[in-house]
């Protein structure tokens, strides 16, 4: 069958180290980035919010609004997906604790917070967005499962898409279960259609066997073991091809199939209106 | 507005709750209009509530090669995956297409964490883990789907949704546009959640927990009844199956209103509903019956009568069934689907247990006592926090709108 075929448009990214993709970029070209602050600021939340918004919340919001402002789409119109292997880990952890020792005096606003969907709902919330929003994992392939499903969502329905894919480091002791250490977020938007925004053109095949190839892009040791500590730097090596500009990579999308993806470059020298347009498939 | 969607055939279905094992025992509990609802026996500190609660997972361990799995969450799967010989119907599916052709997409609102909070319990004496527990898979959302996969032996995608309370009915939504795509040709869809302190304590914190049984739609109504079901269905091409009831619509929408209050005017509720409707090529006078999310809350129900009142005609029928099962949360989308789909097949609109008082917000549509009628069209509405919506549109087969 003939690949999928989306639009980049926007990309955000947020981790201790990288403030947003220009860093990753900056980092890719041997340089040092300037760190960004501690907490992320996910300034996309009206300031009463952001300080109630656990950190999960906070870090999806970051990298969400940076994908979306760089797409110069509106938030309010993108329909938007948002996966993590864990959740919010330190809600889950208190939790748990207070479940084994007061259950009575679970903490409401915890609890809500608690759901795997509420990255979505502060995020529809605060955008004013009444678009179909979700809220996915395949814990260590949530990048792939759902980068999949962003892909299925906009070209079966012809419209642009927010895919995020962030988790928080845990804390003892669930970290030990969830091998969990670092926090990263990554943010899409792709559009099943070029404009003026688009960045890079993908073509992805689903392909068996469920294999991940770092090596299309040469990244720095440190960001090659960001992947071990956190599943949602899975998307290393799309952003890292993305930054590149050409190649391929593969990314497992599930226990036995990944996503070949070829990068066709967007080039002042070939125009948008020169790309395929996005085929019908199957 | 969407374009309408190619129907798909729904070839399987299956469901365990409070009210029973497999179809048959529910279609009798709806028939009986017997509820499944007992007095809380279930948290590990006591809470004055109601819960529907299945009999016999205590018993039923997983088979042997899946004891990593071990936990409620997965032994209710394994339950209800043995009912009505689904398992069966997904092997022939996968022989036919080949395992890799078949997705795997379940719904779960809290998965596994129920094995979570037992490892806390028990923590040993570094503060960490006891032995016992140091089990990877079971400690992540994910935990439900990769057993599933697993014990099904699907190779292809495998995808949880996690949208609290409408997970499972998006389940189908997901399937649907991976079909359409060429992607996959058959998709096994569904959900689980069981009972743990997380959402007991929880809800019993945000004052949503009846300490009665709950009573959907009543006027004296105060709050849910917390419940774990599990439930599967199989998802075609139509020319595969013919014969089979079909999905024809499904409606997503968010509120962008709150984070566990719904929308006042029914916003996100209703854009589903029409996201639904044009998906279906249906108009509302074509609508037989709606299985309501109506958890007994103040807030949904409210918003949800006024939604039915002003958008449906008389003759519309509509009910809230979660006086029989509780509101089994994750899995409520995928139950009340199966529910709406043996109103189709039996002619059975199940009525709105528990709701003796009616509200004067509802309007004529509702059935408080059962009715018996052809359904050739059924909706199944789910909410869940976040302002998450979905509707759900099936129809008996060849049914043209």
């Amino acid at each position: 069958m003939s690949p999928l075929r989306i639009y980049v448009e926007g990309i955000g990214l947020w981790s201790k180290q990288l403030a947003d993709y220009a860093a990753l970029q900056t980092c890719l070209a041997g340089q040092a980035p300037e760190p960004p602050p501690a907490k992320p600021a996910a300034t996309t939340l009206p300031p009463n919010e952001r300080r109630r918004a656990p950190e999960s919340v906070l870090l999806a919001v970051e990298v969400a609004g940076q994908a979306a402002m760089m797409s110069g789409r509106d938030a309010a119109t993108l329909a938007c997906i948002f996966s993590s292997s864990h959740g919010d880990q330190a809600i889950t952890d208190y939790m748990c604790a207070t479940l084994a020792s007061a259950p009575t005096k679970l903490s409401p606003t915890r609890f809500h917070n608690s759901v795997h969907n509420a990255p979505a709902g502060y995020w529809t919330i605060a955008t004013g967005c009444h678009e179909a929003s979700s809220a996915v994992c395949a814990h260590r392939l949530s990048f792939g499962a759902g980068l999949l499903e962003a892909i299925s969502s906009a070209i079966a329905d012809q419209r642009p898409m927010l895919l995020v894919c962030s988790d928080i480091a845990g804390v003892y002791p669930l970290v030990e279960e969830t091998g969990c250490t670092q926090s990263f977020g990554c943010a899409l938007v792709i559009s099943p259609t070029p404009s003026d925004a688009t960045r890079a053109a993908l073509d992805i095949t689903l392909v068996p066997h469920s294999t991940h190839d770092m090596g299309a892009v040469p990244l720095p040791e440190w960001l090659t073991s960001l992947r071990e500590a956190n599943a949602s730097a899975d998307a290393l090596p799309l952003l890292a091809l993305l930054a590149r500009g050409h190649g391929e990579c593969r990314i497992g999308a599930a226990a036995s199939l990944s996503l070949q993806i070829a990068l066709q470059p967007i080039t002042p020298d070939a125009p948008v209106a020169d790309v395929r347009r996005a085929e019908q498939v199957a | 507005m969407p374009e309408p969607m190619t129907p798909l055939a729904v070839t399987a279905y299956t469901a365990t709750s409070a009210i029973g094992l497999g179809l048959a025992s529910q279609f009798d509990a709806l028939q009986q209009a017997r509820s499944g609802l007992r007095a809380n026996d279930f948290s590990s500190a006591p809470l004055d509530c109601w819960i529907g609660r299945v009999s016999g997972i205590e018993e039923a361990p997983l088979p042997l090669d899946f004891a990593l799995w071990e936990c409620r969450n997965n032994r209710l799967a394994w339950l209800g995956l043995n009912q009505d010989g689904f398992i069966d119907r997904v092997r022939a599916a996968r022989a036919r297409y080949g395992a890799h052709r078949v997705a795997l997409l379940l719904g779960t609102s809290t998965a596994s964490i129920g094995e979570t909070e037992a490892a806390y319990r028990r923590l040993d004496a570094d503060g960490g883990f006891p032995d016992d527990m140091l089990r990877p898979a079971i400690h992540a959302p994910h935990s439900l789907a990769a057993f599933v996969t697993a014990a099904l032996e699907l190779e292809g995608p495998c995808l949880t949704i996690s949208t609290a309370c409408s997970s499972s009915a998006k389940v189908f939504a997901n399937a649907e546009r991976m079909i359409r795509l060429g992607l996959i040709d058959a998709a096994v869809v569904g959900g689980v959640d069981t009972l743990c302190d997380s959402v007991l304590f929880g809800f019993n914190a945000l004052e949503l927990v009846s300490p009665q049984p709950c009573r959907p739609f009543d006027a004296a109504r105060n709050g849910i009844s917390i419940g774990e079901a599990a439930g599967f269905a199989l998802l075609e091409r139509i020319d595969a199956a013919p014969d089979a009831p079909q999905l024809l619509g499904y409606g997503e929408a968010s509120d962008a209103h709150h984070m566990s209050t719904p929308h006042p005017d029914g916003l996100g509720a209703e854009l589903a509903l029409r996201d639904a409707l044009a998906r279906a090529r249906l108009e509302t006078t074509q609508v037989d019956y709606i299985n309501l999310h109506g958890t007994a809350s103040q807030k949904n129900d409210e918003v949800e009568a006024a939604l039915v009142a002003r958008a449906f005609p008389a003759r519309t029928r509509s009910s809230s069934t979660k006086g029989f099962t509780g509101h089994t949360l994750g899995a409520a989308g995928i139950v009340e689907a199966t529910i709406a789909l043996q109103a189709i097949e039996h002619g059975l609109i199940p009525c709105n247990l528990g709701g003796d008082t009616p509200d004067p917000g509802c309007g004529p549509q509702f059935a408080w006592t059962n009715e018996q009628q052809r359904v050739d069209v059924a909706l199944s509405n789910s909410f869940g926090f976040g302002g998450n919506n979905a509707c759900l549109a099936f129809a008996r087969a060849g049914f043209s709108a």
